[in-house]
């Protein structure tokens, strides 16, 4: 069997879509790559939407939290505290007892115990806490200057904020908020050893490395093919990244204008 | 455990509860928590003798070891922590029984890999196959305690190397003028005043270990996630004097409330030792402090 066709067989084999049956022995390299691959995909879906949909809730909590009302204060508060407070892998597997309970009570649930919605909307809340807090940092250091000018210029409410503290926070937060892009990436391979089952072995690059460092008794090969995705899916957010963040300071002097610095830290 | 649980069917409410909470394997339960805050005790200080280690080297003028340092440090900001878990834990038990295979059988002639299987000698298995339970269960937490020291000992190699830039030059060449050498220089000016620019990474490290310690249930130790799900579980009532149905949410939330209390502690006992290490420091927070007190 040339590579080729492990490559139309298993490409797509996380979706569904191809051979059903996982190999079983004579494992080659080609077919950890192609499978280990085709698991980046679930990866990529989740760290892309839970990003996409967590910035806005993230915008909203930090604002909450930024307020002097306390009854937006308080809840935004707890929102933060309980899902930085307390580790991703129990949130996940908690989540799903919930979703499985609710799923007895009401049918309409029982989209959110397969992984593709459940664990979605529990990435999509975590990353909201962490980029919420990341957000009201940079809120809390936004130059006095930039509000007072607001002021002058006689803007208030929806305007000040779209066109003043929203776009001068972005920036700020900008570098940090890349860590947390990262690091969100990372964590979606614990998807699937948290509780949501893989359904028909369709499992993210992890599950597959997993799998064949358990078949193979080898762990030095799927799991180096999986850092070399991971490193690759890295240095593309960081690349997107980069970009978004020189639109964020293009009216600034050339000279000014700060390019992103690669320099994750490595704590969430 | 109480002198009325002799016959749990007949008990109701919160004598049923009392009973149901103090059986054998709930108190397993409880014994697993130790376990975490022991892998907490141990992997602490070991981490951060291998982030010293890690900065050091990265900092070496001795290229080879600097280039080991740095991989080092660089490797684990790419690439998920929980895939170095899995790879480490066999990768570590492949190693050692590979170290003691050549030691202990040094004629054996086949090799150890042998398509799907590695096979070492019977003499070079760790453990070894008669020993007993408890020796396996250790071994596998010591595996578990030293993937989390490698692991997290390349984010504190981050953090201390960080650190150990933040120190002004003034201060080294200030030593050097005094006549110190490297290692002196090192000793005596570098290391006393690196760890205030070291504490607010080091606390945060504290906190991102503190939550990654249910992933030790993925590398086969019989943690609290584990009892969680095992005890959770719907009971019929032919297995067990206890029946009840699916509790692993309520588990699972008794968990999350215990990881909030932990972090909630850790983080005003941290914020303590930071105001204190920051009483009389020429930084900004430092500064903030004095401006209050006055």
């Amino acid at each position: 069997m040339s590579c080729w066709e492990t490559i139309a067989d298993y490409a797509l084999r996380s979706q569904g879509i191809g051979e059903r049956l996982l190999p079983r022995t004579d494992f080659t390299l080609c077919q950890q790559f192609t499978l280990i691959g085709s698991g980046m995909i679930w990866n990529i879906y989740f760290g892309f939407f839970a990003l996409c949909s967590g910035f806005f809730l993230a915008t909203a909590v930090a604002m909450g939290k930024a307020a002097h009302n306390p009854w937006l204060r308080k809840p935004a508060e707890w929102f933060i505290f309980i899902f930085r407070g307390s580790p991703l892998f129990i949130q996940f597997f908690f989540a799903y007892f919930v979703f499985l309970s609710l799923k007895g009570a009401y049918p309409f649930f029982s989209p959110l115990t397969s992984a593709w919605a459940g664990a979605l909307v529990v990435l999509f809340f975590n990353t909201a806490a962490y980029s919420g807090e990341i957000f009201y940092g940079a809120l809390q250091s936004i130059p006095k200057g930039d509000t007072e000018a607001a002021d002058a210029y006689g803007l208030s409410g929806w305007s000040r904020f779209r066109r003043v503290i929203w776009p001068t926070m972005l920036r700020l937060a900008w570098p940090a908020y890349t860590n947390e892009a990262i690091f969100l990436f990372h964590a979606t391979t614990l998807v699937f050893f948290s509780g949501f089952p893989a359904t028909q072995q369709r499992g993210d690059a992890l599950y597959y490395a997993n799998y064949f460092a358990d078949k193979t008794f080898n762990p030095f090969v799927p799991y180096p093919i999986l850092a070399g995705y991971f490193i690759l899916l890295t240095l593309i957010v960081i690349g997107i990244f980069g970009v978004v963040n020189n639109r964020l300071n293009r009216h600034l002097p050339q000279e000014r204008r700060k390019t992103l610095k690669v320099r994750p830290q490595i704590i969430r | 455990m109480f002198s009325f649980c002799s016959d749990p069917a007949t008990l109701e409410g919160f004598q049923w509860m009392s009973c149901y909470l103090t059986t054998g394997k709930h108190m397993s339960m409880y014994w697993a928590v130790g376990t975490v805050l022991l892998l907490l005790a141990i992997t602490a200080p070991a981490a951060l003798a291998f982030g010293f280690a890690g900065a050091s080297a990265a900092r070496s003028s001795f290229a080879p070891l600097r280039w080991f340092g740095k991989a080092y440090i660089a490797v684990v900001r790419g690439i998920p922590d929980i895939a170095f878990f899995l790879f480490f834990v066999i990768a570590l038990d492949q190693a050692f029984e590979y170290i003691r295979h050549r030691i202990k059988c040094p004629d054996w002639e086949e090799p150890v890999r042998q398509g799907n299987d590695f096979v070492v000698c019977t003499a070079a298995k760790l453990p070894l196959g008669n020993a007993p339970q408890w020796v396996h269960e250790t071994y596998g937490f010591m595996l578990a305690v030293l993937t989390f020291a490698i692991v997290f000992g390349a984010f504190a190699a981050n953090v201390l190397f960080g650190a150990m830039r933040a120190v002004p030059k003034g201060q080294l060449e200030t030593a050097e003028a005094y006549g110190m050498n490297r290692r002196q220089t090192f000793w005596r000016v570098l290391v006393p005043q690196m760890w205030v620019y070291a504490l607010p990474g080091l606390s945060n490290l504290w906190m991102v270990l503190i939550k990654a310690t249910p992933l030790l249930f993925l590398l086969g130790v019989e943690d609290i996630v584990y009892w969680a799900r095992e005890l959770g579980g719907a009971k019929q009532p032919q297995f067990t004097d206890y029946p009840h149905a699916d509790w692993r949410m309520w588990y699972f939330a008794a968990l999350l409330a215990f990881y909030l209390c932990f972090t909630k502690v850790s983080e005003v006992v941290l914020d303590r030792i930071m105001a204190r290490l920051t009483h009389g420091q020429a930084t900004a927070a430092g500064e903030r402090q004095r401006k209050a007190a006055t």
